[in-house]
């Protein structure tokens, strides 16, 4: 899933000033599974937004609404209604940055600004921690590595590792983080297929990374 | 700050512990403040960081969340995940211009009855040191205006 974090509440007033009366509106997706952006966030982040706003003598009008998903223009639809009864000047959007960007190009006579920080594609370790696992190269290759992603999570990105920092199976960059490499090997001398890595990798092909501008996937049978 | 300022406190009081305390407090006829609301809960890790904020924006000068002892939640361990969520809730209230303080977790014994007025006194004392919830006053003096 996409992993978000709230941006602090001091430079989310900042993006406010000006507005008395806004939206903020939450994502059933990725964000509410790693509690960046869900019901009860938004409820949190609704109410410490008013509590600074009249704290600093200006109030302000929160409403909530979280959608099933931000990253579908059907969904985003249903924001319609409350925008065009409502009078708000500003929407606020606790979604990864594709739900903002979904409600700035569907409503020209808002503001739109963003409650999160989208920060990797990535997996639960433990309960309130998160990893990331996927850096979306565009051309997946972990069976080589016993299934493991060593472009991500790997510090230096190596495919020929370990480097001379595995210690213990920790990365030398944080003693927290598992030297993937010390896992690949691991898991590749358990299947038995450790001569496998010592089949020269070629230079990896970023070529579905950053190159040719925006990505996009088309499915010809599904397009109407 | 007028003198006159009595603190409007509200405690989370899990069941098995902390309200068996206030109950105690009450049978024996301890005298402790009667600022404190008290509110029952099943457990201390059923208090959400929202209750909390919410009860604030509404104008309590302060909450209390009072659970088991550490080690005694009848949950195993709803007090240790009440003690994080206030601890996550002063930050939060920190970042809103609200002093964390006026938000504090206590771990009584059901058989602590004096415990429980020990705790009220001191949550009162601690919340008539920092004055009423700034939002209430500032909700007043805005309507003052109006």
């Amino acid at each position: 899933m996409i992993i978000a974090e709230r941006k602090p509440i001091k430079e989310l007033l900042e993006m406010l000033a000006g507005h008395d009366r806004v939206l903020l509106v939450g994502c059933k997706g990725c964000v509410t599974v790693c509690n960046a952006g869900g019901v009860r966030e938004v409820g949190v982040l609704a109410s410490a937004l008013r509590i600074a706003r009249r704290r600093q003598g200006r109030p302000i009008e929160i409403d909530e609404m979280t959608l099933d998903r931000q990253c579908e223009p059907e969904f985003i639809s249903w924001l319609e209604e409350p925008l065009r009864e409502n009078g708000y000047t500003a929407v606020m959007s606790a979604a990864c940055s594709v739900g903002p960007q979904y409600i700035a190009e569907r409503f020209d006579n808002v503001a739109v600004m963003p409650a999160l920080n989208t920060k990797f594609i990535g997996g639960t370790l433990e309960h309130g921690v998160w990893a990331e696992f996927c850096r979306a190269c565009g051309n997946c290759g972990i069976h080589n590595f016993g299934g493991l992603c060593p472009i991500t999570r790997c510090s230096k990105g190596l495919l020929h590792g370990p480097c001379a920092g595995s210690s213990g199976g920790k990365c030398e960059v944080r003693p927290e983080v598992d030297c993937i490499w010390h896992l690949i090997y691991t898991r590749m001398k358990n299947l038995g297929q450790v001569d496998k890595l010592k089949a020269l990798k070629p230079a990896k092909n970023w070529s579905g990374y950053w190159s040719g501008g925006v990505r996009r996937v088309v499915r010809e049978d599904l397009t109407l | 700050m007028s003198e006159n300022f009595e603190p409007r406190i509200v405690a989370f009081c899990c069941q098995y512990c902390s309200y068996s305390a206030a109950d105690l407090a009450g049978s024996m006829r301890l005298s402790y403040p009667p600022n404190v609301k008290v509110v029952l809960v099943p457990c201390t890790g059923r208090v959400d960081p929202l209750h909390i904020l919410r009860t604030i924006e509404n104008g309590a000068d302060g909450v209390c969340v009072a659970g088991c002892l550490e080690g005694d939640c009848h949950f195993l361990e709803g007090n240790f995940k009440a003690k994080k969520r206030v601890a996550y809730v002063q930050r939060i209230l920190s970042e809103a211009g609200v002093e964390g303080a006026r938000v504090r977790m206590f771990n009584i014994a059901a058989s602590d009855g004096p415990g429980f007025a020990e705790a009220a006194r001191i949550m009162t004392e601690t919340i008539r040191a920092l004055g009423p919830n700034p939002l209430s006053i500032k909700t007043e003096k805005m309507s003052e205006e109006l």
